[in-house]
C-alpha cells in the first residue's frame, strides 16, 4: 500500500518534480477560485486561460519553448484580455459575459493559428494540454515564484477583496479604491494561468483554480474555511491525480483535473453546506 | 454642509436629475422623496462621490460620509459572519492592512448589540432574515462613526418592529448632530420623523420644510412628472446655463 503511494515518487524524479510543481499550483490557485466564484466570475479564468495563448504563441514563434518568452508574452496577452473584456462591456452597455465569450474565442483561434505556421502536431498538444511530466527548472521556479508571491498578496489584500465582492458600493463610498484591488486580483488571476499552463496547458490550467474552489463551497460557511477546503483539495488532486496516471497510464494532467471533478462531485452530493444529501435528510419538519 | 450646484447626473446620456441646487445644512435631518426612476438613489450616490456629476458640482466632505446601500445591491449570499461585516466599520481609520484593535472590535459587538443582535457575532449573514440584515448593516453605520449618513431606501421591506427600532437610530444620529439624509418611499413616516424633505422627480420640485415640500400641489406636480417620462426626451429643456 504504501509503496503504491510512495513508491512512484521516490522512483522517479520526474514524478516529484510534478508533484511539487502541482503543490505550488494547489497553494496559490483554489483561493483566487474561491474570490472568482463568489465574484460570479467562474468563466473570467477560462477566458484569462484561453487568452494568454496568443501571447503564449508570440513568445514561442520568437524563442521556441522557453518558459521566459512564452510566459512574458502570455502575461501581456493574459492583461489585454482581462482588461479589454471589462472596458469592453463597459463601452458597449453589453454583458461582459458576452464579450469575454467573444474574446476568448477569438484568442483560442488566433493562438492556435500563430502556433501551426511554425510547430507541429507535438508542440501544438504540449502547449494546449501542456505536460505535467515535462516540468523543467524555470517551469518550476515560476510556478513557486508564483504561488508565493500571490499568498504574499492575499495575506496583505484579504480585507480589501473581501470587502470588494461582499458589497462594492460600500467599499468605495469607504474610499477603498475598489477599482485598483479587482485590478490586482485579476494580474494575480493571470499570473496564476500562467504558472498553471506550464504543467496542465492552456485548455486546462483552471482546472486546479476553479474546481476545487466550487467543491469547497459545499464544505464551509465563510471566505476563509472555503480557501482552507479548497486547498486541501487541490493538494488531494494533485497527488492522487499523478498516482493514477503512473498506475493506470492515464495522461497527468487530465488525470489530475479528473480527481479534481470527482472531488467537486462528492462535495455536492455529501457536503455539509447545501450538499444534496444534506437537503435531503433535512426534509422541511413534519413532512412525510 | 453639502451643497449642490446646478447638479445634473447622467446614465450614459440619459439625465437622471436635473440642475438641483441647494444644501443640506449640517446636522439636518432631511429626507428625499419622489416616484421610481426619479435620481434618488443617484443623488446619494453622487453626495457619496460615486458617481461623477455630467454637470454642476457636489460640494460635500471628503471623508466621514457613510452610505447605507440598498439591500438589494450587497450580497447577502456572501460566506461572511455578521461581526465581519460591522467589523468593515472600522475601514476608514483600520485601511487596508491594520489590524482590527481590540478596543474596535469590542465597539463592534457593542453595536450589534445596539441594533438587538447580541450573540449574533458568528451567524453567517446568509441566514439572516431581511429584517436582521438591515440591522447588521446598521449597527456598521454605527461603527463608522460618521459625521454625514446616507440611506438608501433604509426601510423597505421591513416589518413595524425593526422600523421602529431603525428609526430610533436614526433619531439618535440627529440629536448627536450628524447630518442625516434618507431615501424613502413612506410620506406617512416622512411626515412625522423627518423635518426637511427634499421632493425629487429627475428636478427638485421642492426642498425645504417637509409640511411644505410635501404640500398637495408639489405630489401632483411630482406625480405628473414621472407620467410624462413615458415618452421622455433625451435632451434638456432648461438651459444649462
Amino acid at each position: 500500500m504504501l509503496d503504491l503511494l510512495f513508491g512512484p515518487f521516490i522512483e522517479f524524479g520526474f514524478l516529484r518534480r510534478a508533484l511539487v510543481g502541482c503543490m505550488a499550483l494547489s497553494l496559490a490557485a483554489p483561493p483566487l477560485g474561491v474570490f472568482l466564484m463568489l465574484r460570479r466570475m467562474s468563466l473570467t479564468a477560462d477566458v484569462l486561460a484561453h487568452g494568454i495563448l496568443p501571447g503564449i504563441a508570440a513568445g514561442f514563434l520568437v524563442a521556441g519553448l522557453s518558459v521566459t518568452a512564452m510566459s512574458v508574452g502570455g502575461l501581456f496577452a493574459g492583461l489585454v484580455v482581462a482588461l479589454g473584456a471589462g472596458a469592453l462591456s463597459r463601452a458597449t452597455g453589453g454583458r461582459e459575459d458576452a464579450a469575454l465569450a467573444a474574446l476568448y474565442l477569438v484568442a483560442l483561434a488566433l493562438g492556435v493559428t500563430l502556433i501551426s505556421t511554425r510547430a507541429g502536431s507535438v508542440e501544438l498538444s504540449h502547449l494546449l494540454f501542456g505536460s505535467v511530466l515535462g516540468v523543467d527548472d524555470p517551469a518550476l521556479f515560476m510556478m513557486a515564484g508564483v504561488s508565493s508571491l500571490t499568498l504574499l498578496a492575499l495575506a496583505f489584500a484579504w480585507r480589501p477583496l473581501v470587502l470588494e465582492c461582499f458589497d462594492p458600493s460600500f467599499a468605495a463610498a469607504a474610499g477603498a479604491r475598489g477599482g485598483l484591488w479587482h485590478l490586482l486580483f485579476l494580474g494575480l488571476v493571470v499570473l496564476n494561468v500562467l504558472a498553471a499552463f506550464q504543467a496542465l496547458g492552456t485548455l486546462m490550467a483552471v482546472g486546479l483554480m476553479m474546481l476545487p474552489a466550487v467543491a469547497a463551497r459545499h464544505w464551509a460557511r465563510s471566505v476563509g474555511g472555503m480557501a482552507y477546503a479548497s486547498v486541501a483539495i487541490a493538494l488531494f488532486s494533485s497527488a492522487a491525480g499523478l498516482l493514477l496516471s503512473y498506475h493506470l497510464d492515464l495522461p497527468s494532467g487530465p488525470a489530475i483535473v479528473l480527481v479534481a471533478g470527482g472531488c467537486w462531485v462528492v462535495s455536492l452530493v455529501a457536503g455539509p453546506v447545501d450538499g444534496l444529501l444534506a437537503r435531503w435528510l433535512k426534509r422541511p419538519h413534519l413532512a412525510g | 454642509m453639502i451643497r449642490l450646484d446646478n447638479l445634473t447626473l447622467t446614465h450614459g446620456r440619459r439625465a437622471a436629475v436635473h440642475h438641483v441646487t441647494g444644501e443640506f445644512a449640517s446636522g439636518s435631518l432631511t429626507a428625499i422623496v419622489g416616484p421610481n426612476g426619479a435620481g434618488k438613489s443617484t443623488l446619494l450616490r453622487a453626495i457619496a462621490g460615486l458617481h461623477r456629476p455630467g454637470g454642476g458640482s457636489v460640494a460635500a466632505p471628503r471623508q466621514g460620509i457613510a452610505l447605507l446601500p440598498q439591500v438589494a445591491a450587497v450580497d447577502r449570499a456572501f460566506p461572511v459572519c455578521c461581526l465581519d461585516v460591522v467589523q468593515f466599520g472600522h475601514w476608514a481609520r483600520a485601511g487596508a492592512f491594520r489590524a482590527i484593535r481590540p478596543a474596535e472590535r469590542a465597539r463592534s459587538v457593542q453595536a450589534l448589540a445596539a441594533v438587538g443582535l447580541e450573540g449574533f457575532e458568528r451567524r453567517p449573514v446568509g441566514s439572516l432574515s431581511v429584517g436582521q440584515f438591515q440591522r447588521v448593516l446598521f449597527a456598521r453605520l454605527l461603527v463608522q462613526d460618521a459625521p454625514v449618513i446616507l440611506l438608501d431606501e433604509p426601510f423597505n421591506a421591513l416589518d413595524a418592529r425593526t422600523i421602529h427600532d431603525l428609526l430610533a437610530l436614526v433619531r439618535r444620529w440627529h440629536g448627536e448632530g450628524r447630518t442625516v439624509v434618507a431615501v424613502l418611499h413612506d410620506i406617512a413616516l416622512v411626515e412625522r420623523e423627518f423635518p426637511e424633505t427634499l421632493l425629487l422627480a429627475r428636478e427638485a420640485i421642492a426642498w425645504g420644510p417637509t409640511a411644505e415640500a410635501l404640500s398637495p400641489a408639489n405630489r401632483l406636480r411630482a406625480r405628473m412628472m414621472a407620467e410624462a417620462w413615458m415618452d421622455d426626451a433625451e435632451a434638456c429643456t432648461r438651459d444649462a446655463a
